[in-house]
């Protein structure tokens, strides 16, 4: 099973958590439904969505109100420190939370006490809190975009706010932002670095870049990058290793701009979640095709 | 001759400014150092939004740097306005500064600005808010929901609604963006 960690704009929408799932254009999770746009629920439903194509795993989800005052973020941080012992789960993703150092170390010590360690993918605020907190190696994945990549090589900023200037500017030298992350134990054993080229990486570098195909739209439009880390959840959780299931991610991703005829800066992110099956079926028929020589149909499914 | 004692008084004079003059109220929570930068700046202190030093960080914080000579005033007119700061402390080492680099895209029909981890993109005819991206605290999404679909002057500005340092960068490439149109 998938865990995914997140928050939703709503200040009354109460702690739930439960299976997740899409009832017409909304999330559905514990009685409720929840309007898919970008944020957590963006990454859920792009989750959900890979998942039904590929037959992968169920979705747990944990989601609370919070519009930055913090309130939800930290009781939902206090649910995690006293039941997380409780799950099991193959992957967690932690996503949109207040960031906070030391709650973040309580959470981390109560994966400590689950039954088998999942997998651990954190973006968004929660990748701030634990790069923060000093304990980015305890991660599996981050993955950061270009501005979140230059706050992660640097040493001393708390946020991607305090960035200094002489790390921002080097916003096109990617692995030698990369690079310092690493040296300065900033980054998780893997990144996943969302721009204009996606590449992946750990300690030794670059290992693979994916550029192709390309949409300049997509930067502008909220929610592509939860998109993404939805799809490297669901890949991770099918069991593909992490280098393969962040390129099928990247690869899926981009994708889905090639279903949309009229992508424009100014396209919502519910538009390219409904594409999610077909992008993905064509990469996971190609990937197939390159592992074990089974050409794909001319025609993918879910066309 | 001399010139060597003057280089080594200028980063002295500089220190005093930077640090034995000055000041940094510290607040429950962001939303409320907005709210006091606003009150401060609107009243004609000359003030500063700056990161607070490691020793009291705890994630998404921002405090506010003062004159230090000021203090009475400062916090009177903040009090009077509802939003007392907990504490002043004196400066004692550099803090953390805000970015201040903007990059802007042409997409054509559209404009995009990024602050920090931030972007903002809008149709340059009607100057609708068609999009907002990045970020990673919680009140990016609610601000999204608030401002796009709206036009510049009609969007509430992610000043006044933010609560964090995402949504303090929001405000600064909504600031840059309205200087572009």
């Amino acid at each position: 099973m998938l865990g995914i960690v997140g928050t939703v704009p709503y200040p009354q929408f109460p702690l739930s958590h439960g299976i997740a799932g899409v009832r017409g254009n909304h999330l559905h999770l514990s009685g409720q439904d929840i309007p898919i746009n970008r944020g957590t629920p963006a990454l859920i439903a792009a989750a959900l969505k890979a998942s039904e194509t590929i037959k992968g795993p169920d979705i747990y989800a944990f989601l609370v109100g919070d519009i930055g005052k913090g309130h939800g973020s930290r009781a939902l941080y206090h649910f995690l420190e006293q039941h997380l012992s409780e799950f099991d789960f193959r992957v967690l993703t932690f996503h949109y939370l207040q960031p906070d150092a030391d709650w973040h170390n309580r959470v981390l010590f109560a994966v400590e006490t689950m039954k088998q360690r999942p997998v651990l993918i954190a973006d968004a605020g929660f990748m701030y809190a634990a790069k923060m907190s000093g304990q980015a190696p305890s991660y599996d994945f981050f993955t950061p975009d270009a501005g979140e990549l230059a706050f992660l090589a640097d040493e001393n900023a708390p946020h991607p706010f305090y960035t200094r200037g002489f790390i921002l500017h080097q916003n096109n030298k990617v692995p030698d932002l990369i690079r310092r992350a690493y040296q300065h134990g900033n980054a998780a054993p893997y990144l996943l670095v969302k721009g204009e080229s996606d590449c992946i990486a750990d300690k030794n570098g670059i290992i693979e870049t994916v550029n192709s195909p390309s949409y300049e739209a997509m930067e502008a439009i909220g929610g592509t990058g939860d998109t993404l880390t939805g799809l490297l959840s669901v890949l991770c959780a099918a069991g593909l290793n992490p280098a393969e299931a962040a390129v099928l991610a990247a690869r899926s991703n981009r994708e889905i701009g090639s279903h949309i005829p009229c992508l424009t800066p100014a396209t919502q992110i519910a538009e390219l979640i409904e594409k999610i099956p077909r992008a993905l079926t064509g990469v996971t028929e190609e990937y197939k095709y390159r592992q074990e020589g089974v050409r794909p149909p001319p025609f993918s499914a879910g066309t | 001759m001399f010139g060597f004692l003057r280089k080594k008084s200028e980063p002295d004079k500089k220190k005093s400014r930077t640090s034995a003059d000055r000041g940094i109220l510290v607040f429950e929570n962001t939303a409320e150092v907005i709210q006091a930068e606003n009150v401060l700046k609107k009243a004609g202190w000359q003030v500063r939004v700056m990161g607070p030093p490691p020793e009291i960080q705890s994630g998404c914080d921002l405090v506010i740097e003062f004159p230090l000579t000021a203090e009475l005033n400062i916090v009177r007119e903040l009090r009077k306005a509802g939003i007392p700061p907990l504490q002043t402390v004196p400066v004692t080492a550099p803090l953390l500064t805000p970015v201040s680099l903007f990059h802007t895209k042409d997409f054509g029909k559209y404009l995009m600005v990024r602050a920090a981890n931030m972007k903002i993109t809008v149709e340059k005819e009607s100057l609708t808010i068609v999009n907002i991206s990045g970020g990673g605290c919680p009140d990016v999404p609610f601000l999204a929901g608030q401002m796009v679909g709206k036009t510049l002057s009609e969007s509430p500005r992610p000043g006044d609604l933010g609560h964090t340092l995402c949504g303090y960068a929001l405000e600064l490439a909504y600031q840059e963006l309205c200087r572009k149109c």
